[in-house]
């Protein structure tokens, strides 16, 4: 029945142009609410995912013996379809922003711990015997040698899991939220192409200028950084 | 535990065995369409990329592309091919595709261009000519990294395909995107189920063929040089 409704619409579609400046016009506050949204989820994914990441990397880090069962664990959640890690939530948590928020934050994992682990594995064994010498305890070490040092990894890490964050979360539209994948899935369903192309282009956007923004940030407060994280 | 019961019992059903509905159907529509959109991806990335990699021209745009790729949600690519070629399993195929190239092309292209000019000059010494360089020494070399790249792109078609279950396509989607239009829980689970093991299974065969088609010398190299094997877990930019 879906597909016939589909198929009808497509026929009208033929003369549908690409985009509607008088739509978006009409819409400029659903676009913003959506845009909105998106922001929303994908901060709040990538937050909790550092949240998580930064201890069990760091365990995972000082004990090589489970880097193992972590990176499995995190590669078989990554490994998921979006749409399957969706739906094994959804009949616990049913259509909500839980069951949005905990796929995405799933996805975040592999790349985030990898990213903090190499970054940390990556410092020289010359500087830590330096700082080791100069008297510095190990937290002062972590936060005041290794943490800085290891930054251009974990930074790379960060941008890769938010450009691929926001991505996911137009799928998140098949479960009642979305962000911009609302605009898109509304495109579908009603075969108007106006929203969708607006949902995908703010969507590539916000991509974009994020990568943009955390390269920025990087180079801000980790001037060191530069040309090496290329 | 009630809901795991049914669940159990939803797989036990024959009527889920059988005809297009099947699991065993699906299955198939699934794994063909995923199958021929990887193949056609490297049909056409392998080619490109080995030659760019080889003369090393391009590393922009090889690795622009992939860039590229991860910025469009591959939800979008799915909607716009239906906008273009209509409902089904064209936009489907068309839309895998576009997502299956990406990673192909930059994994190999790094692969290739990243060869250790000292082993050129070799090749060269050895008396190689240049297609011999090419397929004797650089693709044997680069052979772990472009089948990372396949492995990438499949998984990646394997979620997508998926996906296409909203645009009127089969595949093992229909049960999750059924199961939310009708409110059945416990559809919507199983075939989750279904989707994470068929992906799960397809990730770790390739990681199989990987090793397989690894030339020994190189696979004994990689393991010397253990710095070497965790630079490949870094993943991207």
């Amino acid at each position: 029945m879906a597909g016939l409704s589909a198929r009808l619409a497509f026929v009208a579609s033929v003369q549908d142009p690409w985009l509607r400046w008088d739509w978006v016009g009409r819409h400029v506050n659903v676009i913003w609410e959506a845009t909105t949204e998106h922001v929303i989820l994908t901060v709040l994914a990538v937050g909790i995912g550092l949240l998580i990441s930064w201890p069990v990397a760091l365990i995972a880090w000082r004990h090589p013996r489970i880097r193992g069962p972590v990176f499995g664990f995190t590669g078989t959640l990554y490994v998921i379809p979006s749409l399957a890690l969706f739906a094994l939530l959804v009949p616990f948590l049913g259509l909500s922003v839980m069951t949005a928020e905990i796929g995405l934050v799933s996805y975040t994992l592999l790349i985030l711990v990898r990213n903090i682990v190499v970054g940390l594995d990556s410092v020289p064994p010359e500087v830590r015997e330096a700082a080791q010498g100069m008297g510095y305890d190990r937290r002062h070490q972590l936060l005041g040698v290794e943490l800085p040092l290891a930054l251009p990894a974990i930074m790379a890490g960060v941008r890769i899991a938010t450009v691929t964050t926001i991505g996911l979360v137009t799928v998140t539209a098949l479960i009642g939220e979305g962000g911009l994948g609302r605009l898109i899935l509304q495109g579908l369903i009603n075969d108007f192409r106006t929203p969708l192309v607006v949902g995908a282009a703010l969507s590539v956007f916000l991509a974009v200028g994020a990568d943009l923004g955390l390269a920025l940030t990087q180079r801000l407060i980790a001037p060191w950084s530069r040309g090496r994280a290329s | 535990v009630r809901f795991f019961g049914e669940v159990a019992r939803w797989f036990l059903d024959p009527a889920h065995w059988e005809g297009t509905g099947g699991i065993p159907n699906r299955l198939l529509e699934h794994l063909a369409m995923s199958g021929s959109a990887v193949l056609a991806a490297a049909a056409i990335a392998l080619p490109v990329a080995v030659v760019l990699g080889h003369y090393r021209k391009g590393g922009a745009l090889a690795i622009n592309v992939s860039n590229i790729g991860r910025a469009i949600p591959s939800f979008a690519i799915l909607v716009i091919a239906v906008q273009l070629v209509g409902i089904g399993s064209r936009p489907a195929f068309i839309a895998l595709l576009a997502l299956a190239i990406p990673p192909i092309l930059t994994n190999t292209y790094v692969g290739l261009s990243e060869i250790d000019p000292e082993m050129r000059e070799a090749a060269r010494g050895l008396g190689m000519n240049e297609l011999e360089q090419l397929f004797k020494v650089e693709i044997p070399l680069a052979i772990p990294l472009i089948m990372a790249g396949v492995r990438t792109s499949a998984v990646q078609v394997v979620a997508t395909a998926t996906l296409a279950a909203q645009v009127a396509w089969g595949g093992l989607g229909r049960y999750i995107i059924d199961g939310f239009s009708q409110g059945d829980n416990v559809q919507i689970f199983a075939g989750a189920v279904v989707v994470s093991v068929l992906a799960t299974l397809v990730e770790r065969g390739l990681g199989l063929v990987q090793l397989l088609v690894t030339p020994a010398g190189v696979r004994h190299a990689r393991r010397r040089t253990a710095k070497a094997q965790r630079s490949d877990i870094v993943v991207g930019t």
